[in-house]
């Protein structure tokens, strides 16, 4: 899944409108924005709802203590688009001036948004972009707090191999910037566990996959693998259970990751569906101190339990208040600490490599189980019950 | 390759049968229009989308959340149908009223009326999306996320085809569809108003001075066109179980390119545009892949017009017989 969080804290900027270039200006500062770009109203909005709220639980908290140097937490709603999303990075950079940012949310419109970024010398943080390439660019300033789509596809391939123990699996993708990277990522480690991949590719524009479904239908996999978003996961879903491929499990990636998925195909035939992550996402069941304390926190705030990326969301707006903690309000200090972390997250042990990719690599997996998506545990050592 | 094509030709069939009628009750609207005023409405899509949302609102208002059975399902059924046509004509005329009618009269050019259309189609689909979504359906910040419709009507199969199923949602479809052409090819060849329509089709002028009331038809041909997208609408809702506020604009190029795939003006050739569109595209898939569907059925549009300008059918609305 591409989610790239950005936090764009622009150094100085004071109160309102204070001609500062690129926030050089010191000590002058008492507010610091930091942004947040992603897909806020649009069709994928439900998994990028979660992060933003993560982000704004942090600083939230972080103003209640009344600290000197404020943070504000500007939105930008790109709805996933990357020209919008350029156009307001362009926004964020010169009229907002914001410090630091959270995002993109998605792959496709950071790889758009990366260089303006980049370019612009703010740091960012993306808590749910998870293309591999975007890595490969050598950007300084963009950073990534969750494993990319290189671990993503094959953890769960090991998976469908593993513990599902399917030998013939059916991988669609979707054709998008995250989607088709990761069903590959998926077919190559699939091919190397002697498994028979057969695929096909559907435009999630398009609301009738049946030609998609017909292959399937004929080609009696015991597994499918949908490498794209929930909402095309969804319609597709059901279009299968209702051709009649029952007893194929179903797989997906992190984009699936939303109860959009269970309300597109419909709960029964959602049940038992299997979405791999490389987010972790509490459970209200959860033990751990730590994350206990930020779920509830979560859901005293937005009376919802903390869905897909939330925790990361929180994790990296937690980096840059601890920056700026630190007395770093420039987006060039800034950026010199996202260097230097290295503190126990929600999601993980936060630590950048000097590539911008978090250090800690776990994937997991979540089942859908009476209709709601349950944690069954790393992928690596989860079982299918 | 050749194997898979056994294996999925009659799922394919289906499927293509189901959707392709789909894409005819659409390309009605157009190729109607066309017919009478040359002039392609590009709005027509949205006209289609609201026939959706039209559909959405019965079962939304009623508070269905289960499937249901018996008369109360075939109720329900005829209930959305008629809501979505409601929607769709009722758009259609307002359409024709606002966006195209003060050009007329004006006398501006096509062109003017294009963008006329362009416009409107935009303007609909963010009234929906910031709008009638979020406060008619009391979706608040949802605007832009497909909406669905719960089960109304169980997936059960009716008969199977060389041990392939047909359920009883595409029977609907195909059925409800073709019953839609022959009621409007009735409408057309054997009324007054469709003779009026066929006058103002073949000379405007001729029409006027015979005492065709012209306003009267082109406001005729939108309600009616705009109905068969309704109808094309809730068929839709009915069997996919979702719609969205830019759902139009797939279907309205799919629709339209079956309109010139037919022969644009002519109603029969509408209905062999989009069954023909709808089968190419499921049977190509089966070769290419269906990231090939929109390549293909657009390569059968271009082979079509190369070696038959006036696509399959040709005959256009006004040199129709009376």
């Amino acid at each position: 899944m591409a989610l790239t969080l950005g936090l764009a804290a622009c150094g100085d900027g004071g109160t309102e409108a204070k001609p500062a270039d690129g926030g050089s200006s010191a000590a002058a500062s008492d507010t610091v924005k930091i942004g947040f770009m992603g897909d806020l109203t649009g069709p994928n909005a439900g998994i990028v709802i979660p992060p933003r709220n993560g982000a704004k639980l942090v600083i939230d908290e972080y103003n209640k203590t009344n600290p000197a140097v404020k943070v504000e937490l500007v939105e930008y709603d790109s709805q996933g688009d990357p020209s919008k999303a350029v156009a307001l990075a362009q926004q964020a950079i010169k009229t907002d001036k914001v410090a630091s940012m959270i995002g993109p949310a998605f792959s496709g419109e950071s790889a758009q948004v990366g260089p303006v970024l980049e370019e612009a010398e703010i740091p960012s943080i993306t808590a749910s972009a998870t293309n591999t390439k975007l890595a490969e660019n050598g950007w300084k300033f963009w950073h990534r707090i969750l494993p990319n789509d290189s671990v993503q596809g094959p953890g769960i391939a090991d998976f469908i191999a593993g513990a599902a123990a399917a030998k013939n699996v059916f991988v669609i993708d979707d054709k998008s910037e995250y989607g088709k990277p990761l069903a590959d990522a998926v077919r190559a480690q699939l091919a190397t566990k002697g498994a028979k991949v057969t695929d096909d590719s559907l435009d999630p524009a398009e609301s009738d996959f049946s030609s998609v479904v017909n292959k399937v239908a004929a080609a009696k996999p015991d597994a499918i693998f949908f490498g794209g978003y929930y909402a095309a996961a969804g319609n597709l879903l059901k279009q299968l259970r209702d051709k009649g491929v029952k007893d194929a499990k179903f797989f997906s990636g992190d984009g699936s990751l939303d109860r959009g998925l269970i309300d597109g195909a419909g709960a029964p035939n959602a049940e038992g569906a299997l979405v791999g992550c490389p987010c972790y996402i509490a459970t209200p069941d959860v033990t751990d101190a730590k994350v206990k304390g930020f779920a509830d926190a979560y859901k005293a705030a937005f009376s919802a339990d903390p869905s897909i990326y939330a925790a990361e969301g929180y994790d990296a707006a937690t980096v840059f208040i601890e920056a700026i903690k630190a007395g770093n309000t420039t987006p060039d200090k800034i950026n010199t600490f996202i260097g230097t972390v290295d503190l126990a997250g929600v999601s993980k042990q936060v630590k950048f490599g000097p590539n911008g990719e978090v250090e800690a690599k776990d994937i997991y997996m979540y089942q859908v189980k009476d209709g709601a998506i349950t944690l069954l545990g790393k992928a690596a050592e989860a079982k299918l019950g | 390759m050749l194997n898979d094509f056994v294996n999925q030709f009659w799922p394919a069939t289906i499927d293509g049968l189901a959707f392709g009628s789909i894409y005819a009750l659409i390309a009605l609207g157009y190729t109607m229009v066309y017919g009478v005023l040359r002039l392609i409405n590009f709005a027509h899509s949205e006209v289609f989308m609201i026939g959706t949302f039209g559909a959405m609102f019965v079962p939304f208002v009623l508070g269905i959340n289960s499937a249901l059975t018996g008369l109360a399902l075939v109720g329900v059924i005829i209930a959305m149908i008629l809501a979505g046509m409601l929607a769709s004509a009722g758009t259609a005329i307002a359409l024709e009223r606002i966006a195209y009618r003060p050009l007329r009269k004006r006398g501006a050019s096509r062109l003017a009326a294009l963008i006329s259309a362009i416009g409107a189609s935009i303007f609909l689909q963010e009234l929906f999306a910031l709008l009638v979504i979020p406060e008619v359906f009391n979706r608040p910040q949802q605007g832009r996320i497909q909406m669905g419709l719960p089960r109304l009507m169980e997936r059960t199969e009716l008969f199977s085809i060389f041990g392939h199923s047909v359920r009883v949602d595409q029977v609907l479809v195909i059925v409800a569809a073709i019953g839609m052409m022959i009621a409007l090819d009735a409408l057309v060849n054997r009324t007054k108003i469709g003779r009026g329509i066929r006058a103002t089709a073949q000379n405007p002028e001729a029409a006027v001075l015979m005492g065709v009331d012209i306003n009267r038809i082109v406001r005729m041909t939108f309600f009616i066109g705009g109905g068969m997208a309704g109808v094309a609408g809730a068929l839709y809702l009915i069997s996919y179980e979702n719609t969205n506020y830019y759902i139009g604009f797939l279907f309205g190029i799919k629709a339209f390119t079956a309109a010139v795939l037919g022969g644009i003006g002519n109603l029969r050739g509408a209905l062999v545009g989009g069954v023909v569109l709808g089968l190419v595209e499921n049977y190509g898939a089966i070769f290419f892949g269906s990231d090939w569907k929109h390549v293909i059925s657009f390569t059968i549009l271009v082979l079509v017009l190369m070696f038959r300008p006036t696509g399959i059918l040709g005959e256009s609305l006004q040199q129709a017989r009376a």
